[in-house]
């Protein structure tokens, strides 16, 4: 196990309304590990074109330094999908936000769209990842064999609001009646190891909803939250962090763990707990996620 | 490029700007009408900017209004090149 290995920290991805200059240009300032720039749900019909060359033009010119950059296009059975992909492909964000995939045919006819668009400009096809959205029933019966479709998607995420709505339910805040499809989705990205994100929290002034609802679905093994507003952002990235007193027993096991690999041991104990290759990842996971580096602990 | 229509993009927004745009008659020339909330600091280079996309779509009679909120470059540039689009029929959105 190579306890140097980094991948990305994804506690929070703030959407941000592809038509609206202002948030487009301080997307990175907020704190958030994430903007999602949205051509989708956040942009009136008749503003599709506008936000499309916004985002085009924002894209080029500010960096985002610190932030993962992802872009929500349109679905690409909407006037508006293809348009979208030829637009922002050739731009290469660290990655593109397909929604309410529903099938095996239909992600493999849009990665094949990509794939198309990247030999055009001469990109490569491993670069730009892709994040997959669960949005309805059948997607969510599908998920596993979605994800597992192409190693060039890195994430998955579940949209609860239209997943709400194709299950027509009538109350959906709660959020039982998506319990099932949460579960489903988490499960099918550990079994592809890959991120998962859940969906946004509606109710921006309930803070405390927030909170119960980011530390429940930490407990299912979401890596992060979408939010819909920057005050979201310190409570689920605070949630996500780990607590002092996880970030020191997982620091002992790593500087266990490294003292014993040299010895060509593989099992030990650490205060009376076994310690194998399943703790070791989460306790780098956690050092990870505590923004410390294993070679200085 | 060839223009059709009247069209408009963007809005008076804090930090975007209103661009409408009207074809104008072979000869007549480049009209560009513009307000900003940055003139005195930036109006030169507003303009500059808006001649040199104009140049780089091979427009040359044109009329532009500009009303800007405190836009950066790249947006300035987005809505112009949305209006341009939109009048050239080459994709829908707000017309006027």
């Amino acid at each position: 196990m190579d306890t140097n290995k980094k991948t990305f920290k994804r506690r929070t991805m703030l959407y941000i309304p592809g038509n609206n200059p202002a948030m487009l240009q301080q997307g990175s300032v907020y704190g958030a590990d994430g903007v999602l720039l949205d051509l989708e749900d956040a942009v009136a019909l008749n503003q599709k074109d506008a936000a499309r060359i916004l985002v085009s033009h924002m894209l080029r010119y500010i960096s985002y330094e610190g932030c993962e950059v992802t872009v929500r296009v349109n679905h690409i059975d909407t006037p508006f999908g293809m348009d979208d992909l030829k637009a922002i492909v050739p731009l290469q964000p660290d990655a593109i936000r397909l929604p309410k995939v529903e099938t095996v045919d239909e992600i493999r006819r849009i990665i094949q769209m990509v794939e198309e668009i990247e030999d055009e400009h001469e990109l490569p096809h491993d670069k730009m990842k892709i994040h997959v959205m669960i949005e309805t029933a059948l997607g969510v019966q599908n998920v596993y064999d979605i994800a597992s479709f192409s190693a060039r998607i890195d994430a998955i995420s579940i949209g609860g609001q239209d997943l709400a709505a194709d299950m027509q339910l009538v109350k959906a805040n709660d959020g039982i009646g998506i319990d099932y499809a949460r579960k489903q989705i988490v499960m099918a990205a550990k079994a592809c190891k890959i991120d998962v994100f859940d969906t946004v929290y509606v109710d921006v002034e309930n803070e405390e909803g927030l909170r119960e609802e980011a530390e429940y679905i930490k407990k299912l093994g979401f890596t992060g939250k979408a939010i819909i507003n920057p005050r979201q952002i310190e409570i689920v990235n605070e949630v996500f962090t780990p607590t002092e007193q996880e970030i020191r027993k997982a620091a002992k096991i790593v500087k266990a763990f490294e003292r014993n690999k040299k010895e060509g041991i593989g099992v030990f104990a650490v205060d009376g707990k076994m310690v194998d290759a399943p703790v070791v990842q989460r306790a780098l996971r956690v050092l990870e996620m505590a923004d410390i580096d294993v070679a200085e602990i | 490029m060839e223009l059709k229509l009247k069209a408009q993009a963007g809005s008076f927004e804090s930090s975007d700007v209103l661009i409408m745009v009207e074809p104008q008659p072979q000869g007549v020339g480049r009209k560009i009408e513009l307000e900003s909330i940055v003139m005195q600091q930036f109006g030169d280079d507003l303009l500059l900017q808006i001649h040199r996309d104009l140049d780089a779509y091979g427009i040359k009679d044109i009329r532009v209004i500009i009303n800007d909120k405190g836009a950066l470059p790249p947006t300035l540039s987005a809505r112009l090149e949305t209006a341009l689009k939109r009048s050239a029929g080459l994709q829908t959105g707000t017309l006027i």
